[in-house]
């Protein structure tokens, strides 16, 4: 097992990671297909907005990145802080 | 061949791909039964997960719910999608470092208590049984239409099918044979998306489609469709008429429930190492994906087809003649899914937004499955959607009762009531469960709470509301007791479950309800919706209770800490 301190450490930056990827995964979800779509209803696309896409597609576009970056993210921190498996 | 004949050729091949499998890989010990002793590939374990998770709900039910809803049910696009994010952020690493079989071991133990165990297996219960009731009626769907019988006569059939086979195998024969499934799903879901796409705007890729100009009109599609809803009378497509608030707890619900149903996040004991465990969430969520991407699409244009072929001299026209309609209503009439009155009298098939002058009704679960029939597709395409809609229902009911079935034997028989059973004795528990839970889910299908898609959805709230909170405080608060957590599930599975009953009828019986959803009980929020405030009271109580009563035990804080870094993780065991 590693170190106390070390792994406090790891566990500050994985929590600092989490929160800033769930903003982003809060703004493109929640913002940009509900709350937000009023104010993007001036960018058309395809008969529709930019809301709309965001709501239908885009959505789910960027939580795919989301996740696999965590997970590259996650693996660099592993190794950095000496917890890889 | 007629149409009948190659429905069953297809389908009938398909199953027999399946059972083969399951029989090949056949379980025998309990460990293998549950979990498949951790040996699967991240790519292949995200495929079969993405075959376990889209559900008849997925791919029967949800296009249908959004071509009749238009942007209002994006939730079911975000919602179940974006708790993926949370899995693979928040649990499934943490959950696999941990290393036991089950949902209701890690909250038995992280809470010290066998209490909290028992619960959650209750939680677990009432979450996966109504999520079959979901799976249920979207099998009933299925088996009616591909063998022409009506609706509760296929449920009665479907019932049976889904009880052989998820016996048969356990997860380790489910694990391959859900790969097979996912690619006969996939297959049959955008093949006939791509024809129509095809057909209506050009491009041959669904999702762009969407957003592409129609042939017909030259104008963008959704502006065409917006065009033909408002000369009927209906609302825009792509406005939004739901409330804001309710549409945001609904996607909320959705997500949290993804991330807290057992099916799924068993899933993630399985993976080899904890770095599997994040990655996996990721290509779980490439294959699902592919077919949420493609939904949308599927949606609009079957709506917009729907109107064509009532309308074939345009919306402004009058109508077809009930005597001059296709065999693609005359097949569905047969299931009473379909239905038309003719109110006026004049022959015609008027399909209007009011609900007086409207002759033709419409279940919404048919849109999937009828969809290569409205669009005069080729007779294999069909019969191939009958196999793929099958296919997801049957991977979904298999993995449900899994979980069902080790909630019962596993933690709750051999966990705390009689902790000296055989493994003998443990594996027919396990299916006695599996029997009971399919004959009760059976009976509650005759009469479901909603389409395939919206009971499923009330599943995912009371998953949301129970079981999410719990793990998440479990792994990410040290402060958080055994009394915090029991009161915490307890408060947010008792509204949510209160709540869904005073709207949907008590325990499901239909007319015993007090409110509807077009008229709800508090503010605006419909009760597919309330799971996300059944979280916030769960989170609330657990947090309040905690504080105010004895700290975590040393040895329990130190699980948390050994839970939170993946190094030492080994393969997952038992007990």
């Amino acid at each position: 097992m590693a170190d106390k301190s070390s792994s406090n450490a790891y566990w500050r930056a994985n929590i600092r990671t989490i929160q800033l990827y769930l903003v982003i995964w809060f703004v493109c979800s929640f913002g940009f297909g509900i709350l937000l779509r009023p104010m993007l209803s001036g960018i058309g696309i395809g008969g529709t907005d930019l809301g709309f896409w965001f709501a239908q597609q885009g959505s789910i576009i960027v939580f795919l990145i989301l996740i696999f970056a965590y997970a590259a993210r996650m693996n660099k921190l592993d190794k950095e802080h000496g917890v890889e498996e | 061949m007629d149409q009948f004949t190659l429905n069953l050729l297809v389908v009938g091949a398909t199953f027999a791909l399946y059972f083969g499998i399951a029989i090949w890989a056949r379980a025998g010990s309990t460990a293998e039964f549950y979990a498949a002793g951790g040996g699967v590939h991240p790519v292949l374990n995200g495929m079969a997960t993405g075959a376990d998770w889209m559900s008849a709900a997925s791919f029967i039910s949800m296009a249908g719910i959004i071509a009749f809803g238009g942007y209002d049910t994006s939730a079911y696009l975000m919602g179940w999608t974006g708790g993926y994010v949370l899995l693979a952020m928040l649990l499934a690493p943490y959950l696999r470092k941990f290393g036991k079989f089950t949902v209701p071991e890690f909250i038995g133990d992280r809470f010290y208590s066998g209490t909290a165990r028992v619960i959650a297996v209750i939680c677990l219960l009432i979450a996966s049984i109504t999520y079959v009731i979901g799976q249920m009626s979207g099998v009933g769907v299925a088996f009616s239409r591909f063998l022409e019988v009506e609706a509760s006569t296929g449920l009665f059939i479907g019932a049976a099918v889904v009880f052989a086979y998820a016996v048969l195998g356990g997860m380790k024969g489910i694990t391959y044979t859900q790969v097979a499934q996912y690619v006969v799903l996939i297959i049959a879901y955008t093949i006939p998306a791509i024809f129509i796409s095809l057909n209506l705007t050009g491009n041959p890729i669904p999702a762009l489609g969407l957003f592409a100009d129609a042939k017909s009109t030259g104008e963008p599609l959704l502006t065409t469709l917006n065009g033909m809803l408002a000369d009927l009378g209906f609302s825009s497509y792509t406005q939004q008429s739901d409330t804001t608030l309710n549409m945001f707890l609904f996607t909320l619900s959705l997500m949290i429930g993804t991330a807290g149903l057992p099916h799924v996040i068993v899933r993630f004991f399985t993976v080899p190492k904890v770095s599997d465990a994040r990655s996996s969430a990721g290509w779980a969520l490439v294959f699902i994906a592919l077919l949420y991407l493609t939904a949308p699409a599927v949606a609009a244009m079957a709506r917009i087809n729907l109107v064509n072929t009532v309308y074939p001299e345009g919306t402004t026209a009058a109508p077809l003649a009930y005597e001059a309609r296709p065999d693609w209503v005359k097949n569905w009439e047969k299931t009473g899914l379909l239905k038309f009155e003719d109110k006026n009298g004049d022959g015609l098939i008027n399909y209007v937004a009011s609900k007086d002058a409207n002759e033709l009704d419409v279940n919404r679960d048919i849109i999937t499955l009828a969809n290569p029939e409205i669009a005069d597709l080729p007779g294999w395409v069909i019969a191939l959607v009958a196999a793929g809609g099958l296919a997801a229902a049957l991977s979904t009911a298999a993995g449900l009762l899994m979980a069902i079935s080790s909630a019962v034997s596993h933690d709750l028989i051999k966990g705390q009531i009689n902790p000296g059973i055989s493994e003998k004795g443990e594996l027919l528990a396990a299916r006695v469960s599996m029997a009971v839970a399919i004959v009760l889910a059976t009976y509650l299908g005759l009469n479901p709470p909603g389409f395939a898609a919206q009971t499923v959805a009330l599943a995912f709230g009371l998953a949301a509301s129970s079981i999410f909170p719990a793990l998440m405080m479990g792994i990410f608060s040290k402060r958080v007791n055994s009394k915090g957590a029991v009161m915490g599930m307890l408060a947010g599975l008792l509204t949510t479950l209160v709540y869904i009953f005073l709207h949907k009828g008590w325990f499901f019986v239909a007319g015993t309800n007090s409110f509807t959803d077009a008229d709800p009980l508090f503010l605006s929020i419909k009760s597919t919706s309330f799971g996300a405030i059944g979280a916030m009271i769960n989170f609330a109580v657990a947090y309040f209770v905690s504080n105010a009563t004895d700290d975590v035990p040393a040895d329990v804080q130190e699980l948390v800490e050994s839970i939170r870094i993946p190094k030492g993780a080994g393969a997952a065991t038992g007990h």
